[in-house]
């Protein structure tokens, strides 16, 4: 072990957590609004997908993130409205969401699949989700915005008894969540392996759902959530390359099953799940009771 | 669940486009998606090439994306449903499911790709890959500087760990020195994670990539870390031009246009076919002549002339395994069966097969 080694491995796990902490951190906005999108997935790949075609035509790597971001927007505000408006099922609109991007983002890429990029290096990415788990995490506990946030999240019918505009906040919850997906799936495409592939976040927005209930809704634990998983990931790589005996099965599981102990851990007790969980969340707003 | 339903939405689409009886069906399992550039691809190159030398006489359909579980089982059933006369299934942990399927369907033919067991109506069929693994070996064995491969592998199954086995027994035979580091990522296909395990290898001091799994990614993060790289199952110059040595290619067309016209013809019969580069089936893509010396792509030339016309094996003795223990005697080639079941690294490749 010397000092480039430990360097490398570092690079390595920032560069592979990264899209984690967008999607985990733009999940755990809307679902602190009371709002909970399964679409995580979907919204990465179409955010993906459109990057890189952008890419290809334009060249532009600003016009390529600033598209995928507003493709994000788009596919948010599209479940933002039917769950917002027409009261659907959260739950199954997220799914719907997430088979939808799939479909959608397969049958864009489908004739720039091989494309050659220029991949971007990822360190302003890497350094810029720091900063929004930072900026996140002082919205919604030292300014007055993140604490109406939070209150429509716990309970709407307070929040709106006291004259807050519960869709609004919601919506735009939704879109933010949305964006980072869309950004975690654009720098999957364009920094971290540059090529379009079908289906290529490969299960990362499942992950990053587990990690906001890992996380027990903190933005920091995002973070710290994010590096666990990544960095156990990478570390097990590291094991297996020096040659050392290591069940590499149990680390492919090893996210779901931390996320399965902590949601033991936390339904075990009322109190804890009152502290954690958001009170409204996936409870429809009726304007008029 | 997703990928029920994406599969599910696939099959919808291709229900609907198959509504006439005449031509002879034929349908694919595919683990990917077509577009991998990589192990899917080339089974849907080979597909088109099926269709492209049939014609009318059949109509063919794939289900991408099917995961090696229970959910394999509904696709392949779904292919049995809709009338299919002939289904592939092109992945080796389809084999319980295939076999599950194809007991309650016996007058539909079945073919699976790298497997090893036959039945009335499932025929087995693979290519021998390890041929291509050995030059990869020998070219890797002269070209590197640090003495170090990294290895990319996929599942630990016979399959994935003859490629290991072929590799390393040609790359030391030219350079005693060399030391393979394998990480095993447990998925065929994930970019991401291809890329993390090139990158850890290349930072654990690799400088040649090899790869078991199904996208360019390794060899994209090789051409950006300066490091040579050999691609998989397609040609994959055009991703990493710079690292690129060579790939193995694996060609499917011929087998998979024989295997329908025998349906048609109505004289499919169950077997098992392992062919090499003696019949075509495997392939290296052309060699890459700015990062190897002429004298190199010679000896592989000569390798392949030799591999084809049966003068060189692979896995010729004396082979030991890890324990010492003498496992192919001198003079003798490993047989066909030991191969095929083959869970073993050969002796100086550290650490063990994941069971």
């Amino acid at each position: 072990m010397n000092f480039d080694l430990i360097l490398g491995i570092l690079q390595i796990v920032l560069i592979a957590t990264t899209p984690l902490v967008f999607a985990g951190i733009g999940e755990l906005v809307t679902e602190k609004s009371g709002v909970l999108n399964l679409g995580v997935e979907g919204m990465m790949l179409v955010g993906a997908v459109s990057a890189f075609i952008i890419l290809v035509i334009t060249g532009s790597y600003f016009l390529a993130f600033f598209v995928s971001i507003i493709s994000g927007i788009i596919m948010s505000g599209l479940f933002a409205f039917l769950v917002l408006f027409l009261m659907s099922n959260q739950i199954a609109t997220g799914l719907a969401l997430t088979i939808f991007g799939i479909g959608l983002s397969s049958m864009l890429g489908k004739q720039y699949i091989g494309t050659p990029i220029d991949g971007l290096s990822p360190w302003f990415f890497v350094i810029f989700s720091f900063l929004i788990v930072f900026l996140v995490s002082y919205f919604f506990y030292k300014t007055k915005a993140g604490l109406i946030l939070r209150a429509v999240g716990e309970s709407h019918n307070s929040a709106h008894a006291l004259g807050y505009s519960v869709i609004t906040i919601r919506f735009l919850s939704i879109l933010f969540g949305g964006s980072m997906c869309a950004l975690a799936g654009s720098y999957i495409s364009i920094c971290y392996a540059p090529m379009w592939q079908e289906g290529m976040t490969a299960g990362r927005g499942w992950i990053a759902l587990a990690l906001v209930v890992f996380a027990t809704w903190k933005p920091e634990r995002v973070l710290i959530g994010a590096y666990i998983f990544g960095g156990v990931t990478i570390l097990q790589m590291n094991l297996q390359a020096l040659g050392l005996r290591f069940p590499g099965q149990f680390f492919s599981m090893a996210p779901y099953v931390a996320t399965i102990i902590v949601l033991v851990l936390i339904s075990s007790n009322k109190l804890r799940i009152k502290l954690s969980a958001p009170a409204s969340l996936t409870l429809p707003f009726y304007k008029g009771r | 669940m997703i990928r029920i339903i994406t599969f599910l939405s696939t099959f919808l689409v291709f229900a609907f486009g198959s509504a006439y009886a005449d031509p002879k069906k034929v349908g694919f399992i595919y683990i990917g998606p077509p577009g991998d550039h990589g192990w899917t691809y080339m089974h849907d190159v080979g597909r088109k090439y099926m269709e492209s030398q049939l014609g009318d006489s059949i109509t063919t359909t794939y289900l991408e994306n099917i995961p090696e579980n229970a959910d394999a089982v509904r696709a392949i059933r779904k292919l049995a449903d809709s009338g299919h006369d002939l289904i592939f299934t092109t992945s080796f942990n389809y084999m319980d499911q295939t076999h599950e399927v194809a007991k309650d369907f016996p007058d539909i033919k079945f073919e699976h790709a790298t497997g090893y067991i036959q039945a009335d109506n499932v025929a087995t069929y693979s290519a021998r890959f390890y041929e291509g693994r050995m030059i990869e070996g020998h070219i890797a064995g002269h070209m590197t500087e640090t003495n170090t491969i990294g290895y990319i592998a996929s599942f630990p199954i016979p399959e994935v760990v003859r490629g290991i086995n072929a590799f390393y027994l040609a790359a030391s035979k030219v350079n005693p020195d060399i030391k393979m580091k394998i990480i095993w990522v447990f998925t065929w296909y994930d970019p991401g994670k291809e890329a993390d395990a090139a990158n850890t290898l290349i930072n654990q001091g690799a400088d040649i990539i090899v790869q078991h799994t199904d996208t360019y990614a390794p060899c994209q993060a090789a051409q950006k870390a300066g490091v040579y790289a050999f691609g998989q199952a397609s040609n994959q110059e055009e991703f990493c031009p710079d690292s690129h040595l060579t790939s193995i290619e694996d060609i499917w067309g011929p087998y998979y246009a024989e295997r329908a016209k025998a349906i048609v013809d109505g004289t499919w019969s169950s077997g098992d076919t392992w062919d090499g580069m003696d019949k075509g089936m495997v392939v290296m893509s052309p060699y890459n002549t700015k990062l190897m010396p002429a004298s190199l792509i010679q000896e592989a030339v000569n390798m392949e002339v030799g591999i084809k016309d049966g003068t060189i094996h692979p896995f010729t003795g004396p082979i030991y395994n890890q324990a010492g223990e003498l496992v192919v005697p001198e003079g003798e080639v490993a047989p066909d069966g030991m191969l095929l079941g083959m869970n073993f690294y050969v002796q100086g490749i550290d650490g063990e097969v994941p069971q």
